[in-house]
């Protein structure tokens, strides 16, 4: 019975691997529609739990979820399969495509479509990032912190000073958890 | 030894990358610079695919990386190690924490990320806009202006700004990428 449901669940995913452009947020609505409306394997509740999850957790948010809903279903060797098989279209397709790229660009108008492409894909991280802006509750304390990565960034850029993306997350984190503590102690004194 | 080093880069990009593909893209480039694997047009080139086919993209991206500089293990080293954090630690909250978002230093921790990451990646984009467009990459460097560059980006944005408008939604990446793809084979192909 176990065995069954991990390769339907083996195939589910490899289904949605398969057939979802444009990364995380366009698989959540995949998922949703094959595990929550169709098969009934998770409660809607506990689906959107898991999606708060999915974006909290470092890493890709389709696999945060895949490993989640395989979890959810089928226990380890569920979670197992499902990251697995939601990785495996994009490892043999990329892979595929990465043997003949280069030889793909030697030709000079498919060179010269990637030079416009370049420009385009400037502007789609761009527009990705514009849209996590206007998201992002615009309170004092995270425009602060917005304000002073983004200028220490680009000061370091300029004078190529290496200062890893890593700090800047670990960091910021920090200061999170520090200005809750703050915020703790001066209720707690304010209480008094 | 490249295989140790494809994995072990794309553990660390796949352990404190938040906010998913493009909460990626700022580490990514500074890791693949770095360490010289891959230029920065070649990044943008591997973007535009990543993003034109299916799965999530920030493994492909680690795919494509991977095999550009180990081969199919390289390729599946990097998919490996992108992947792995994101197995262990959901793992861990689906088994053992419950309520994970509940507590309360987690929830810190968050919001002081969240406004990061938006810089981190609005500041590596115009970092890749100022570098493709205009040449300047550090304070040293002599600009110079890539006029058709400019031109294809300006139009993609005035594109997206408009089928908002008409069609209430964002345009798909995939039509961006054709739209810049066939201003590029005319523009600098004459």
């Amino acid at each position: 019975m176990k065995a069954k449901q991990i390769i339907r669940l083996f195939f589910c995913m490899l289904k949605i691997g398969l057939f979802t452009f444009g990364g995380g947020y366009a698989m959540i609505a995949l998922l949703e529609n094959e595990f929550v409306s169709e098969k009934k394997w998770i409660e809607k509740e506990e689906f959107l739990d898991m999606v708060a999850i999915a974006e909290s957790t470092p890493g890709p948010i389709a696999i945060n979820a895949a490993t989640y809903i395989g979890y959810k279903t089928a226990g380890f060797l569920g979670s197992l399969a499902a990251t697995v098989a939601v990785c495996l279209p994009s490892l043999a397709i990329i892979y595929s495509i990465s043997l003949f790229f280069d030889a793909f660009l030697s030709l000079k108008i498919v060179a010269y479509a990637f030079k416009g492409i370049q420009a385009g894909v400037i502007y789609i991280i761009f527009s990705a990032g514009i849209k996590l802006f206007r998201e992002l509750r615009k309170n004092a304390f995270n425009i602060t912190l917005f304000s002073a990565t983004a200028v220490y960034m680009l000061v370091c850029s300029f004078f190529a000073v290496n200062f890893s993306t890593v700090f800047y997350i670990l960091i910021c984190g920090g200061v999170g958890v520090f200005a809750y503590l703050l915020g703790k102690i001066r209720k707690k004194e304010g209480g008094k | 030894m490249i295989y140790l080093k494809l994995f072990l880069t794309f553990l660390e990009i796949g352990a404190v990358s938040f906010g998913g593909g493009y909460g990626m893209m700022s580490l990514m480039r500074e890791k693949m610079l770095a360490f010289g694997w891959i230029t920065e047009e070649e990044l943008l080139n591997m973007i535009a695919v990543a993003e034109s086919t299916p799965g999530p993209i920030a493994v492909n991206l680690a795919t494509f990386i991977g095999s550009s500089q180990g081969g199919a293990a390289g390729a599946l080293l990097a998919t490996l190690g992108v992947v792995l954090p994101s197995f262990i630690v959901i793992l861990l909250i689906a088994s053992l924490v419950r309520g994970f978002l509940e507590y309360a230093g987690v929830k810190a921790f968050l919001g002081g990320i969240r406004p990061c990451v938006v810089a981190l990646i609005l500041t590596t984009a115009f970092t890749m806009f100022l570098g493709s467009f205009f040449g300047i990459k550090t304070l040293e460097s002599a600009p110079c202006a890539d006029f058709i560059g400019i031109t294809i980006f300006l139009t993609v944005a005035v594109f997206a700004f408009f089928f908002k408008k008409i069609k209430k939604k964002k345009p798909s990446p995939i039509l961006l990428i054709i739209i810049s793809a066939c201003m590029g084979m005319v523009l600098y192909g004459i």
